[in-house]
């Protein structure tokens, strides 16, 4: 340790203004960050630090990632040999897994970290640290068969177009993992939806005739009742939770979220507000949509929705984003119900999309601005009655 | 008149080339945003857009410019919508009669100049206040900076949306299909040309630095 600190002390000064690579200096400053908390200190008045910066708090929402990643890594290698009728051990079933993510996951980072540093440098302001989240994010939400060259425009569109065209990380509009997944849902459709992509290896001829790879909420939204594998055996709840059912590499196990989201709120760094109040609109939602049924998909039990698809991992890793989400406390709550109830109508009532998790969190990003605005005027309003003000005569 | 100014002097010159870029219609005046997204899918019929956009906005301005004197302030919009009106009726039929399938592809949209807020815009804006030559000029101007903007986002959605140009099967001649590539379904879909439209501006604004809004 000492002696990578001195290192960095000893080359810093060709990279302070006019040294050798001067033009350098935010990447400098990025991986000096990276590797040691930064000790400066404000020079007047009193102020409190926290030891938890950016970059570390990326880093815990990182390793609440990792359950959903790991687990990821398993169900793909399970649901290819499972499709292919073929019985490995644990370690080869995850090493097909790891063979199949951890190439996606390596051509986001490099990719996304790529322009960012780009754009620091040409805009000589430090990297921001968001990427570290997104790139991270990107390759749980898209399916293990999806070619790299796929991932690499998504994140580049995601960065350039959902991030820094707003001026960078903490001033974009949209979750840029998000954007990422919808520019591949809209761009390339036949690699984002349909019966072959779910199940790694399906598409090129895999599994018997007769196999079908269909999701759950696919088969729902076929009007079918009892969901079943493409071996035929009937799903059970437990694999719905436990996540050995096909779909995007970190979302289907609502069990690895559910520890993601434990130390996420343990830290403090995700709002267990925004999760909560998500599945209570998505259980709201579900409800009604119960009450009025007159089909099969509308009849599926509200509960049953919240361990289908990307709803929790929405709810968790997307919707939590602090940029993106909604900054008021009161504010907090009204996004999240929103995108719960969003989620569910557009899940059910439009067939062409039977995955409204992602659609319902980017509309209502767009949207949480607006609703802080009204629960910040709200609030002023309210205390300047309680001062005895009429609200109207002042002025704001 | 004994002062007449030649036919190109530089200040009549000036509206022909601010409009492509200084002050281009859809980048700068941020006019007639709707039609470059309905119509910029391939090349061909925004070509053809563009040309029916300078024919209706450059005689609907030397028309309304003659009659400017004469027009009554309160009724000028209407009289500014005939005249638009049978400008793009004639040629939706010379379209009809010589390029029939163009016509079809873009089907309502010719005959939605009408509502194009340019044509509208200029006219009020310039041939109601300048000679007709000069108004000339500027509905020309003003029509091909909307044109080179339609061109160019409708080659980038034609070729990385369906891999051609002018209908030409390029991305097939090259073969890249059989390393994986495929087309890009978003280019097709609107809100790809308003991003396009979106980064040419900032493109612009990153070269000419005057037209940054500040606010």
């Amino acid at each position: 340790m000492k002696a990578l600190r001195r290192y960095i002390d000893h080359i810093k000064p060709h990279f302070k203004k006019g040294g050798k690579f001067g033009k350098l200096q935010s990447t400098f400053e990025a991986f000096e960050t990276f590797l040691f908390v930064p000790d400066k200190v404000t020079t007047s008045g009193t102020h409190i630090r926290d030891a938890i910066d950016m970059k570390r708090a990326m880093a815990l929402v990182v390793i609440a990632l990792i359950p959903a990643l790991l687990f990821g890594m398993w169900n793909t290698g399970y649901q290819h040999f499972l499709a292919a009728g073929e019985a490995r051990t644990f370690w080869q079933i995850f090493a097909f897994g790891l063979f199949k993510v951890f190439p996606i996951l390596v051509v986001s980072y490099v990719t996304g970290l790529a322009i960012e540093f780009a754009f620091a440098q040409i805009r000589g302001h430090e990297v921001n640290e968001g990427f570290l989240v997104t790139g991270f994010l990107i390759p749980l939400i898209v399916p293990a068969d999806i070619p790299l060259w796929m991932v690499a425009v998504a994140t580049a569109f995601a960065v350039i177009i959902g991030k820094e065209v707003f001026g960078g990380s903490g001033m974009n509009i949209l979750n840029p993992a998000l954007t990422a997944r919808a520019f591949l849902f809209f761009a390339y459709p036949s690699e984002m939806s349909g019966d072959l992509v779910w199940i790694s290896g399906l598409k090129k001829g895999l599994a018997p005739d007769g196999f079908t790879g269909e999701t759950i909420l696919a088969q729902a939204a076929a009007g079918k009742t009892a969901f079943v594998n493409g071996l035929n055996e009937l799903y059970t709840t437990r694999d719905m939770f436990l996540g050995t059912i096909p779909g995007s590499i970190g979302e289907t196990s609502t069990l690895a979220i559910l520890i993601g989201a434990l130390i996420l709120v343990y830290t403090g760094i995700g709002s267990w507000k925004i999760m909560l109040s998500v599945f209570t609109g998505g259980l709201f939602m579900g409800l009604i949509l119960n009450l009025f049924a007159v089909n099969p998909y509308m009849e599926l039990p509200a509960w049953e929705h919240l361990l289908l698809g990307g709803f929790a991992f929405g709810a968790v890793f997307m919707a939590t984003d602090p940029v993106t989400a909604s900054q008021t406390e009161k504010g907090k709550y009204i996004y999240g119900f929103l995108i719960g109830v969003l989620a569910i109508l557009i899940r059910v009532l439009n067939p062409a999309y039977p995955e409204g998790v992602m659609l319902a969190i980017l509309l209502m990003n767009v949207f949480a601005p607006l609703i802080d605005h009204y629960v910040v005027g709200a609030n002023i309003r309210r205390r300047l009655k309680r001062a005895g003000f009429n609200a109207q005569s002042v002025k704001r | 008149m004994s002062d007449r100014e030649p036919l190109f002097s530089s200040k009549n010159l000036k509206l022909l080339r601010e409009p492509l870029n200084k002050s281009n219609p859809i980048t700068v005046q941020v006019l007639g945003i709707c039609s470059a997204l309905a119509v910029t899918v391939k090349l061909k019929p925004s070509v053809v857009m563009a040309v029916s956009v300078i024919a209706v906005l450059s005689v609907s301005n030397v028309v309304i410019s003659v009659l400017r004197k004469h027009i009554p302030p309160r009724i000028r919009i209407i009289v500014q919508l005939v005249v638009i009106a049978t400008m793009v009726i004639l040629v939706d039929e010379i379209l009809k009669a010589f390029a029939y399938d163009v016509s079809k592809q873009l089907s309502v949209f010719v005959g939605l100049i009408i509502t194009n807020c340019i044509i509208m815009g200029r006219l009020e804006a310039f041939a109601l206040a300048n000679k007709p030559w000069p108004s000339f000029l500027d509905g020309i101007g003003n029509a091909a900076g909307y044109g080179l903007i339609l061109i160019i986002v409708a080659f980038f959605r034609e070729f990385l949306g369906s891999g051609t140009i002018w209908g030409y099967p390029v991305m097939e001649k090259i073969g890249i299909y059989k390393l994986g590539y495929t087309d890009n379904g978003l280019m097709i879909l609107p809100p790809m040309a308003l991003i396009t439209v979106g980064i040419i501006i900032w493109i612009q604004r990153g070269k000419n630095r005057d037209l940054i809004e500040t606010h």
